[in-house]
């Protein structure tokens, strides 16, 4: 089948698409954007976390085809040209990222939550960043990083 | 002096002792930095491999015809197809690349497709015809040790058998208590899968890029494998998404080249997370039986131990893990008489290798288990019998050696006693602070607080006469009018930071602030494997060894320049300096076109093999120490536990990068913490039941609580600037506290791990 989606912005199309694709294969595979990520292609772990129409969801749980027409924003779509995103910027800055894969959806995830709640407490970030494995850091900084990105913004 | 305020700068704030951000940090916030399974190549193809559905079965037919006949299939390979040997293994080639007649696991490699897209590859496994044979599976490493079953690999079912002797082996002591302790199946749970893209070559090779720990044991078991030279396979290292001592053996590796070398066309392979689970190894699952005699004052007059690690279907490290449980199994105490025997087995269980603190981990679940009860049975306090027993710099080590560094056992566990409690529950009720969270399975009624320390210890490096190096590159020369850097190395950056570490040593010894760190790849030597806690040491200390070089050669030549003695220089914020007149000259001005370029192998102080009859050698080259303390609350009706705190104090002998060593403390706690309470791969004769992130928990964000963590700097004088390798040691005392922290909220015995809702209820 043929995909129009809108991904970052712009109107992207792809063809030949198996029915059977998640939005995650697409966006790796036929659209050039492997920053959404692929731990277990389940919905465990959220590292594929994008938002489809401004609500975070498991991209590896979406059909392809049931982001036709829709609009989608990938972490490759947070920064601003060269400048990251504040969220961006406090992972870096906390020593949140190892080796980084659960990253991109970690910074979904948190830019989410600190778009509908701006001054988190730790309960509310834990809550929000439950549905994300991370298995390098322990989550502490992860935990500083969302606290940075709040005072950030 | 004059000279200090123009030289400090950048250099000194980037330098090792500081926390500069990660060179990869900004690519990976932004989803741009290139990971395994991210490779695309034009006109690449996708791998896929068959495995076997059985634990243990004779391999009566394959045919692959259906499945060659699958529109987009452009290969299916069977063993026949391995041009060279069909044998690999860390230690011992005892694998096959591909089943031949017989299967010893689920989910060994049988046959592999290569299709133009994962579907078509996956309907075509579907194809391929396999007639098994089905036997009964061998699953337990004691009856193999006994000699019961059939033998599954043509010396037996031992892999090896560690005994250790020290002091009197028939004494006797006023207080003896006993325990038999298990341990389960763990995984590394890295989340970047298993793949990578193999593109064959003009010249008949195959160039890899692949997620791996240790490039150059990768390249030596496929070169084998294929049959080709060295030369003709090169690897270079792509983004590694965690690792934990799971991609030290082989896993798409062989597959992808195969499949690339036979179909002439670049092959992508990448695992999903149930093929993952069968396509890495694990932590061993022990079973131990330990004996402490102590005197009325709970001091330590024997230990004696049997332990007993299933290696599951093929040897993988089994050999070091072994080694690490015997020598280490009665912690970190001074004993003067112990006898332990230690065994890894085959079995036709999941294949059981490297993960983060291995043979360590599961003795120090027995030991401090058995601390805990010589307090209960001396009335001690658990603190105290553990100070009562502490080793110290000058303790000699079950195998003979002598600890001659720091070994801060006494001051870990009297910092950590003085650290604040979390406070007790009172107040306002947040069910996200209690046992089953906002499940709202109890506000509070039913649940009780315990208290729990362990102390663990772990060596660093490779140990038992290996000859263990790095080998490093280090380049300096003016690039656009700065002094610039250059590190190539083949030590593979798994997430723990070394990229960041080797930029602070070169900053801190050539005074540069630009450094560029090469990509990982064969074309230099090897730098060893990224586990045992070894890089920074190891590569850490090559970098810094070829930097010392070039620092030499750059004062040689500046002194002759310059017209100044040699021993008057050094180097600092990209200036030379006398230690006389202060600045003299600009890096690049010195420097005039030159480059300074050095490589150097580097090696830690040898160790010895230890000794077959009784154990005994300088086996090790370093040990790293760390201790926890946890707290939880427990809810006795349900068997639901919520850590609620989890301190650590670690001697880490410097510090190069602070953050990065609480990031590496605050995660190897976390992954303690799963072994605790959740993570298991449960068996079933040989099948595993919970192949997935469903049902193989790790800890969420929900499930670590605050950590306090204190750093002590206690530097080892024979490691590079003092350093004691951090990676390990916080995953293994994390365990034995959390489950002390349970046994003394809930008063029950907890003999094995992870502690199930069941084994508290008594359900």
């Amino acid at each position: 089948m043929r995909l129009n989606v809108t991904v970052n912005g712009e109107r992207r199309q792809a063809d030949d698409v198996w029915e059977g694709e998640s939005l995650l294969y697409v966006l790796r595979e036929r659209l050039g954007l492997p920053g959404s990520k692929n731990a277990c292609e389940q919905g465990e772990c959220g590292s594929c976390t994008v938002y489809l129409d401004d609500v975070p969801v498991c991209s590896c749980l979406v059909a392809a085809g049931q982001a036709e027409g829709r609009e989608v924003r990938t972490v490759e779509g947070l920064a601003d040209g060269d400048a990251l995103d504040p969220v961006q910027q406090s992972f870096v800055d906390a020593g949140a990222v190892q080796c980084g894969f659960c990253t991109p959806g970690l910074v979904v995830a948190a830019h989410d939550l600190l778009n509908r709640v701006p001054d988190p407490s730790d309960e509310e970030i834990r809550e929000a960043l439950a549905g994300n494995l991370c298995r390098c850091t322990g989550y502490e900084k992860i935990l500083d990083a969302v606290r940075l990105a709040a005072d950030a913004r | 002096m004059t000279i200090s305020t123009e030289t400090t700068s950048v250099t000194e704030a980037q330098g090792i002792g500081a926390s500069p951000v990660r060179p990869d940090g900004t690519m990976k916030v932004r989803g741009e930095f290139a990971y395994s399974s991210d490779l695309w190549h034009e006109d690449m193809l996708w791998g896929a491999t068959l495995r076997s559905p059985h634990p243990y079965a004779r391999i009566t037919g394959v045919d692959i015809a259906a499945a060659l006949a699958v529109p987009g299939v452009y290969a299916v390979l069977t063993h026949a197809d391995v041009p060279g040997v069909n044998r690999y293994g860390l230690e011992h080639p005892d694998q096959p690349v591909l089943a031949e007649d017989v299967v010893r696991y689920r989910g060994e490699p049988i046959a592999l497709v290569a299709a133009d897209h994962p579907e078509t590859a996956r309907r075509a496994l579907e194809r391929i015809e396999v007639g098994y044979e089905v036997l009964e599976p061998v699953t337990d490493s004691e009856a193999a040790v006994a000699g019961e079953g059939p033998a599954l690999h043509p010396g037996g079912n031992v892999v090896r058998h560690v005994p250790i002797r020290r002091g009197e082996q028939d004494v006797t002591a006023d207080v003896v208590v006993t325990g038999t302790y298990e341990v389960g199946m763990q995984d590394q749970a890295f989340l970047g899968p298993e793949s990578g893209l193999a593109v064959p070559a003009e010249d008949g090779g195959v160039d890899l890029y692949v997620a791996t720990q240790w490039l150059h044991v990768d390249q030596q078991q496929i070169v084998a494998a294929l049959g080709l030279p060295p030369e003709q396979v090169r690897l270079t290292l792509a983004g590694v998404g965690g690792a934990f001592g799971g991609r030290e053996d082989l896993s798409m590796q062989v597959h992808a080249s195969l499949l690339a070398l036979h179909t002439g066309k670049p092959v992508k392979m990448v695992y999903n997370r149930e093929e993952s689970f069968y396509g890495h190894v694990h932590r061993h699952p022990a079973r131990m039986y330990y004996e402490h005699g102590a005197d009325r004052d709970g001091r330590l007059v024997y230990v004696k131990a049997r332990i007993y690690l299933d290696g599951g279907a093929y040897a993988s490290s089994t050999s070091a893990v072994v080694g690490n449980a015997a020598t280490l199994g009665v912690g970190p105490y001074d004993v003067p008489n112990v006898t332990v025997d230690c065994w890894g087995t085959y079995s036709n269980n999941p294949p059981c290798g490297a993960m983060r603190g291995f043979g360590a981990v599961q003795a120090a679940f027995g030991y401090e288990s058995q601390m805990d009860r010589l307090a209960e049975a001396c009335g001690l306090d658990p603190v105290e019998v553990r100070l009562r027993n502490a080793m110290s710099e000058g303790t000699v080590m079950p195998t003979g050696q002598v600890v001659d560094s720091a070994a801060p056992v006494e001051e870990l566990l009297t910092r950590l006693r003085s650290m604040p409690l979390p406070e007790d529950r009172s107040g306002e009720l947040d069910l996200r602070r209690l046992p089953g969270g906002v499940s709202n399975t109890t506000h509070g009624e039913g649940v009780v607080r315990g208290v729990g320390y362990a102390v663990g210890i772990k060596n660093i490096c490779f140990s038992e006469g290996f000859d263990d190096y790095s080998t490093a590159r280090v380049r300096l020369e003016a690039v656009g009018g700065e002094p610039a850097a250059t590190v190539q190395t083949a030590a593979c950056e798994v997430g723990q930071g070394l990229v960041t570490i080797l930029q602070q040593i070169i900053r801190t010894e050539l005074g540069v602030e630009q450094v560029t760190i090469l990509p990982m790849d064969t074309s230099i030597g090897s730098a060893g494997s990224s586990s045992a806690s070894r890089q920074t040491y190891m590569t850490g200390g090559a970098v810094r060894a070829a930097a010392l070089k070039v620092r030499a050669a750059l004062v040689a030549h500046a002194a002759r320049t310059l017209g100044h003695e040699q021993a008057e220089l050094s180097v600092a914020g990209g200036k030379v300096v006398s230690r006389h007149d202060g600045v003299l000259a600009d890096l690049v001005d010195v420097l005039d076109g030159e480059a300074f370029d050095e490589t150097v192998e580097w090696r830690h102080r040898p160790t010895e093999a230890l000794d077959p009859e009784t154990g005994q050698g300088n086996a090790h080259v370093q040990y790293g120490f760390a201790a926890h303390r946890a707290a939880v609350d427990v809810d006795t009706e349900l068997g639901l536990v919520k850590v609620v705190a989890l301190d650590c104090v670690q001697d880490v002998g410097k510090a190069l990068n602070p953050q990065a060593v609480l990031g590496q403390i605050q995660g190897g706690s976390a992954q303690g913490l799963g072994l605790a309470v959740m993570e298991e791969i449960q068996t079933d004769g040989g099948v595993i039941r919970n192949p997935s992130f469903t049902d193989y928990l790790i800890p969420t964000v929900l499930d670590m609580p605050p950590m306090r963590i204190e750093v002590l700097e206690l530097a080892d004088p024979h490691a590079p600037y003092g350093l004691r390798g951090v990676g390990e040691p916080p995953t293994i005392s994390s365990t034995p506290a959390i489950v002390a922290a349970i046994r003394a909220a809930t008063g029950l015995a907890l003999d094995r791990v992870p502690v199930r809702p069941e084994h508290l209820t008594g359900t």
